[in-house]
């Protein structure tokens, strides 16, 4: 049943995880956007979390003006091509487009989003430059989405920034986690590099920032900080058998993945446990690697799933199927993985109950673990004063990202819980905005 | 099943969709694959005393994703040998005796005329074409547009072809006129059989940004051409419709303009066309386009129980009025059927910065709200809506009262002049202009990215070479 072989070949690999968004040419841009109606108070700039004004970069491109759509596009989102590519357009902004009224295709929003951001970063042309030395300091924690467009912004308004990052490569879960039949790391890298080249902050990578002692060092050096952490590693499921050999979680399967491509394996029969966006990916991921067999185990029905309809459809089309009410109880092998035990669910009420003697055991080879990232409260507690949430979500104000800390502040999936790019790159512009209110308030 | 063959001043043709003379019509090759394809008639390459082309000779107009929506040339008659032409023409009569050969001809003399009269005849054309019109180069010279623009001269010259004239003559009119009639009855007066319109419009299609030069450009510069193409039928059909209205014209009218499929020439007939010309439609996309206008000629002729061209020739032309014959009486006012609307706004803006103010957007859903007592049924929000038949014009007069402007001057119940206590205005509502500075307050436009506030515009741009 496999589409597809093992990609044994950077030629091979970049085949099988074609991107789902490929770049436009010149004449699909033009057809494309001649179609937008330029709604007036439009849609889908409503539905974008950063607010772009879709009409108008649109007509922008129509006119001929690429670079100015880019301008556009940059001026409410610093991460302008890769949301292009990896939004969930399909329920932000073209979910919105008046013609899906219409039972039209929408307009291709994001294409044309990332036809006119690449076509500026290719040309490296100065859309933008730091703001007026103002003398102050920020530190940013973080080179994730939300690190960055903070970094982005606070330059613009005259901040000297410095990022850490424990990492070697910026971006975080954009070159991290994200598939890569969104986005590739070569596309993801260059929107970065042209950003700072843009604003001009400064990046420490492999610098974790660990301890107390490395908070305090920043505290002492800096007039804010600014929290773009993210989440954590594979929540542990607790279940026996989970320290066996092939049963990975899905966070630290794709960041292999995104780093070593086809050099990655993969089993022949692999069962993903979980049911949201991170578990379709990690399946699909499965199946364009060359598994034979991908099964999507989930506890509850299918219509449960916290997956986007399309994410599911995506991973149906390379051929994953879906095992629904089932919960694991144990992974099983001798080693190595060899199946997991199941026991199979019913939902009463909204709630998952076990149906007592119902236990089988699914054979596979591998199993991969999508059930939630892990929240780094452990680091968070050794900021004073910082509060977080029961879920582990960092506590901040909405209009300025402030934290109880009145030094800190946070956004992206550190405060969210987990979202999307669009929503921290969103978050980490106000946020800087909170910043710098602060700043210019307490003096 | 229609008969589509027409007799047009004497010279028939099985259906009356004719290729217009330009280069589709330069060469007997062309003209026998076009009558072989299905066209009816083709009017040659104008001939005359040979001439030089330059290169590039074509602009084009491109609307969005749409390619020659207007187009102009600044192409001269044809640069082939005379002798050449003649040949090709007998040739192709042989082959095609049944099919209209039309010879178009531009020259100065008067025995030039008479001499290059006799010899197309001779070759064996059915009938004569004479190219009052092109509107670039010729001119200069005294030819094309320069004689259509002189109806005393234009007369003189059709008088000097008649001299000599065997078959039928058709004068092709320019549009550079103000009043296309003028020449028209010159045309008769001087005893032509037909006259055929139009001829491309005095243009330049755009200019080029970069080198700072007209299109096309010709080694850096360039000159105004002729338009034509899809974009000049309202012209043509205009001047058609003139033309065809004027008692002191009566000949009969080959359209020509903007026609690129079987709609556009019923539009033409309809308005008193009896024969059609096709130029830049098959210059954009072959001879083959014959095929979808006959077939879409013949059926709907045939849904309209039409049998010949003839029934349909100026049949719309009864309801083309002056102005001030219309009906004042006569209201519409626009209707929104919620259940299409997808909620653009289109409307809304249109009407608000365009028209009267007669929609208003409602809280909670995004289908606009007409306010039927502004609304004086201009029409716009219809023609702007992106939905088909989602805004509609519906009748609210009692559709018994009729007056007209002409009926109101001449029952002298209207203002002529200012100083008349009647001419206070129309009383239409018009909101309080500093209303205006009110709604961005209420409107999120253009979005949350103003909120947030943009990062600050490059400080050190510098000019890339
Ligand atoms: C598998 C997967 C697939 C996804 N797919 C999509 C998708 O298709 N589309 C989409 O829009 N979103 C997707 N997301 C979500 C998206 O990636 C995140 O919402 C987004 O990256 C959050 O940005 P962030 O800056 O808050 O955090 P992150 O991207 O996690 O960035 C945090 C950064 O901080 C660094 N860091 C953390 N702690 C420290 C420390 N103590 N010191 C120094 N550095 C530190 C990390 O190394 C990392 O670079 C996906 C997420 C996952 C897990
Ligand atoms: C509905 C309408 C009404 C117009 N009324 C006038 C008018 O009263 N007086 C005038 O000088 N021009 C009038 N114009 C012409 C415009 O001022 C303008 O010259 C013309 O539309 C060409 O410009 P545009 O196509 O770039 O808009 C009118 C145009 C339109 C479309
Ligand atoms: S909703 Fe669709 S058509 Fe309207 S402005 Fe946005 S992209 Fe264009
Ligand atoms: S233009 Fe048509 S579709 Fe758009 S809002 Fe108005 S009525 Fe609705
Ligand atoms: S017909 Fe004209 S005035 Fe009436 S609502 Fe439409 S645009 Fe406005």
């Amino acid at each position: 049943m496999a589409e597809y072989l093992p990609p044994t070949t950077e030629q091979e690999f970049h085949a099988n995880f074609a991107q789902i968004k490929p770049r436009m040419n010149n004449t699909e841009a033009l057809y494309e956007s001649s179609r937008c109606l330029f709604c007036f108070d439009a849609p889908c700039i409503k539905a974008c979390p950063t607010g772009i004004d879709i009409p108008q970069f649109i007509r922008q491109i129509n006119t001929g003006n690429v670079t100015g759509a880019a301008l556009t596009i940059y001026e409410a989102n610093y991460f302008g091509n890769a949301c292009g590519k990896v939004c969930p357009t399909e329920v932000l902004c073209e979910g919105a487009c008046v013609y899906n009224l219409q039972d039209v295709k929408p307009i291709e929003i994001g294409r044309l989003q990332s036809f006119a951001t690449r076509q500026v970063i290719e040309s490296d042309r100065k859309l933008f430059g730091p703001g007026l030395t103002n003398g102050r300091k920020v530190a940013v924690i973080g080179a994730g989405p939300a690190g960055i467009s903070c970094a982005c912004e606070l330059r613009a308004l005259g901040y000297e920034v410095d990022v850490f990052e424990a990492r070697s490569q910026p971006s975080g879960l954009t070159v991290y986690g994200v598939a890569p039949y969104k986005i590739t790391n070569e596309e993801v890298l260059a929107e970065m590099a042209y950003l700072q080249a843009q604003f001009g902050y400064r990046v420490q990578y492999n610098s974790p920032i660990t301890t107390r002692e490395d908070l305090q060092a920043l505290e002492e050096a800096y007039d804010a900080i600014f929290l773009g952490i993210g989440l954590g590693k594979t929540n542990a499921l607790l279940l026996p058998g989970e320290e066996r050999e092939n049963c990975v979680g899905a966070v630290e399967f794709i960041e292999q993945l995104r780093q070593h491509h086809h050099r990655v394996a993969v089993g022949r029969k692999v069962i993903v446990l979980g049911g949201g966006n991170t578990a379709m990916d990690a399946a699909s991921e499965s199946s364009r690697l060359g598994a034979e067999n991908v099964i999507l185990a989930y506890r509850r029905g299918k219509e449960e799933m916290g997956a986007y309809d399309f994410e599911y459809d995506l991973a149906k089309s390379v051929g994953v199927k879906g095992l629904f009410n089932v919960a694991p109880v144990e992974i099983v092998g001798n080693g190595k993985v060899e199946g997991v035990k199941f026991i199979r669910t019913a939902t009463v009420d909204g709630q998952v109950q076990i149906v007592p003697g119902s236990e089988f055991v699914e054979p596979c080879d591998m199993v991969i673990k999508a059930t939630g990232q892990a929240k780094q409260t452990h680091f968070l507690s050794y900021i004073p004063g910082l509060q977080v949430d029961s879920k582990g979500r960092v506590v901040a104000d909405a209009y300025t990202g402030q934290t109880t800390n009145p030094k800190y502040f946070a956004s992206g999936d550190a405060r969210n819980g987990g979202a999307e790019v669009v929503n921290a790159a969103a978050e980490a512009k106000v946020a800087a905005r909170g910043i710098h209110t602060y700043l210019t308030s307490t003096n | 099943m229609p008969d589509l063959s027409i007799n047009f001043a004497g010279i028939k043709s099985p259906n009356p969709f004719w290729l217009a003379s330009a280069p589709p019509t330069n060469s007997g090759y062309q003209v026998m694959k076009a009558f072989d394809a299905g066209w009816g008639g083709a009017v040659w390459k104008t001939l005359g005393v040979p001439v030089v082309n330059v290169s590039s000779r074509y602009g084009s107009v491109n609307y969005r994703d749409k390619r020659m929506i207007g187009f102009n040339n600044i192409e001269l008659i044809s640069d082939r040998p005379l002798a050449d032409n003649l040949r090709e023409i007998e040739e192709v009569k042989k082959y095609f005796p049944n099919h209209a050969v039309i010879a178009s001809l531009m020259v100065q003399s008067r025995a030039e005329w008479h001499q290059i009269v006799r010899d197309v005849t001779n070759a064996g054309s059915d009938g004569i074409e004479l190219n009052f019109g092109c509107p670039h180069g010729m001119c200069e010279r005294g030819m094309g547009s320069a004689v259509g623009q002189e109806p005393e001269v234009l007369r003189t010259i059709v008088e000097w072809v008649m001299e000599v004239a065997q078959i039928p003559v058709i004068v092709k009119l320019t549009p550079n006129i103000s009043d296309i009639t003028e020449p028209a009855r010159a045309a008769r007066l001087g005893g032509a059989d037909a006259i055929s319109l139009i001829n491309t419009i005095q243009s330049i299609v755009g200019v080029d940004l970069d080198k700072f030069a007209p299109y096309p450009i010709v080694d850096g510069k360039g000159t105004n051409g002729g338009y034509c193409g899809p974009a000049v039928k309202p012209i043509a059909l205009n001047m058609i419709k003139n033309c065809a209205q004027d008692p002191e014209v009566r000949l009969p009218i080959s359209g020509i303009g903007g026609i690129e499929n079987w709609r556009d020439a019923v539009e033409h007939i309809l308005l008193g066309a009896s024969s059609v010309q096709v130029c830049t439609a098959a210059m954009h996309f072959g001879f083959g386009i014959i095929r979808e206008m006959t077939a879409g000629l013949e059926q709907y002729m045939t849904e309209k129980g039409f049998h010949t061209i003839y029934d349909m020739v100026g049949k719309a032309l009864p309801n083309v009025l002056h102005w001030e014959e219309l009906n004042l009486k006569y209201k519409v006012t626009a209707n929104i059927h919620e259940d299409k609307c997808i909620g653009c706004q289109l409307c809304y803006t249109a009407c608000e910065d365009g028209a009267h103010q007669a929609i208003a957007l409602r809280e909670g859903t995004r289908v606009p709200e007409i306010i039927e007592e502004n609304c004086v049924g201009c029409n716009l929000c219809s023609l702007v809506c992106p939905v088909e038949n989602c805004i509609t014009m519906e009748r609210t007069d009692s559709g018994t009262e009729h007056l007209t402007w002409k009926e109101r001057t001449e029952a002298e119940t209207i203002p002529t002049t200012f100083n008349d206590d009647r001419a206070g205005g129309l009383h239409h509502w018009v909101p309080e202009p500093t209303a205006a500075l009110g709604k961005e307050k209420h409107k999120t436009l253009p979005g949350k990215a103003r909120q947030l506030g943009n990062p600050a515009p490059a400080t050190d741009v510098v000019n890339e070479s």
